[in-house]
């Protein structure tokens, strides 16, 4: 039996509602789809390939690693090991799709595997405060990822049109975009010292690694190595350490 | 000769969106669709919240090491722009700024 509190709701004015709460997140998501925009034409993708990336893998920091990681010449390991990359820093959306699974429920499997295409951190954060606020309008989750998606694809294009001017990336400091906007954005995820161990792991691991290994697995090796540090400290329920 | 080999290149960008593209949607849909298969221990939980940030450091430590001084300055420019207004754009203006202006004197 489904309960009255479990039954699907999916309304207009829900997705409506889902483009307002979209607002504050408007200049983060400009700012970060030209910076792609820019790095992309950096890095010598067509404007048709780079806006065939941000409409269809739509994941900001997986295209970023992406074109770190962007090869010469094609071969389907190289492809592979894209793929690769992309799943692992991506990954964090298991967990978020899982966590929205009370919520999608009572909604149908292909009505889910349709909406959960634009399943991004914006509207999982904005989705997961509103339902957990006692909001059940699928609508609203529906309506940022939608909004987010729209926004991403139209602000790569002047982004691209505007890094694609300079004549001479480096003057300009172009091919530095990724690796300066990537490093800003330590500073909102800072959860203290702590937390910030296996970062450094990650990077000394990526820095070694980058010595050894054969083109772009330094990222995944550092990545990987982080993730197993954190899921190997010991839990931080006990109280901190006296300041 | 460079239409063929074009025709042979172009391929190998769009594959490798659609398959960036097949990885990313099967990260979107498998938490859901999974549910009962995937225990949230407390560790998972610790190796996923520490991602972001492990990205950003092995992709960004080999790039400084890797383009030198300027790439270094720059990346300081942001994070202490970051720390003091958090606002990305004032950020990654600080960052090139500094690069522009350490590669015009030639570091």
């Amino acid at each position: 039996m489904i309960s009255e509190s479990d039954r699907p709701i999916v309304t207009r004015a829900g997705l409506l509602e889902g483009a307002r709460l979209s607002a504050p997140l408007l200049p983060g998501v400009v700012v970060f789809a030209m910076t792609f925009g820019a790095a992309a034409a950096g890095r010598g993708l067509s404007l048709f390939e780079a806006a065939l990336m941000s409409a269809l893998v739509y994941a900001g920091m997986a295209q970023m690693v992406a074109l770190e990681a962007w090869p010469q010449v094609w071969s389907w390991g190289v492809i592979g090991s894209l793929a690769v990359l992309t799943a692992v820093v991506n990954s964090r959306m298991v967990l978020q799709g899982a966590s929205l699974h009370p919520w999608l429920r009572s909604h149908g499997h292909g009505f889910n595997a349709a909406h959960l295409f634009f399943l991004t951190d914006a509207n999982w954060l904005v989705g997961s405060r509103y339902h957990a606020g006692g909001g059940r309008d699928l609508g609203v989750l529906i309506g940022v990822g939608l909004t987010m998606w729209v926004l991403w694809l139209a602000f790569t294009l002047p982004g691209y049109l505007l890094g694609a001017m300079v004549s001479d990336p480096r003057r300009f400091a172009l091919d530095l975009v990724m690796p300066v906007f990537f490093a800003a954005m330590l500073v909102p995820l800072w959860r203290g010292r702590r937390a910030a161990v296996p970062w450094a792991v990650a990077g000394v691991v990526a820095l070694l690694a980058s010595k050894l290994l054969p083109g772009h697995l330094f990222i995944l090796a550092g990545a990987l190595t982080g993730m197993l540090t954190a899921a190997l400290m010991p839990d931080d329920a006990a109280p901190e350490q006296a300041p | 000769m460079s239409a063929w080999l074009a025709s042979l290149v172009a391929p190998g960008v769009t594959l490798a969106i659609l398959a960036m593209a097949l990885a990313t949607y099967l990260c979107r849909i498998s938490g859901h669709f999974m549910m009962h298969l995937i225990p949230l221990t407390p560790p998972l939980r610790r190796a996923l919240a520490a991602l972001p940030g492990s990205i950003v450091a092995a992709t960004v430590i080999p790039i400084i090491e890797r383009i030198g001084l300027s790439a270094g300055l720059a990346v300081g420019a942001a994070l202490l722009a970051m720390l003091v207004r958090r606002n990305e754009v004032l950020a990654l203006v600080a960052g090139l700024t500094v690069a522009i202006a350490a590669r015009a004197w030639g570091l």
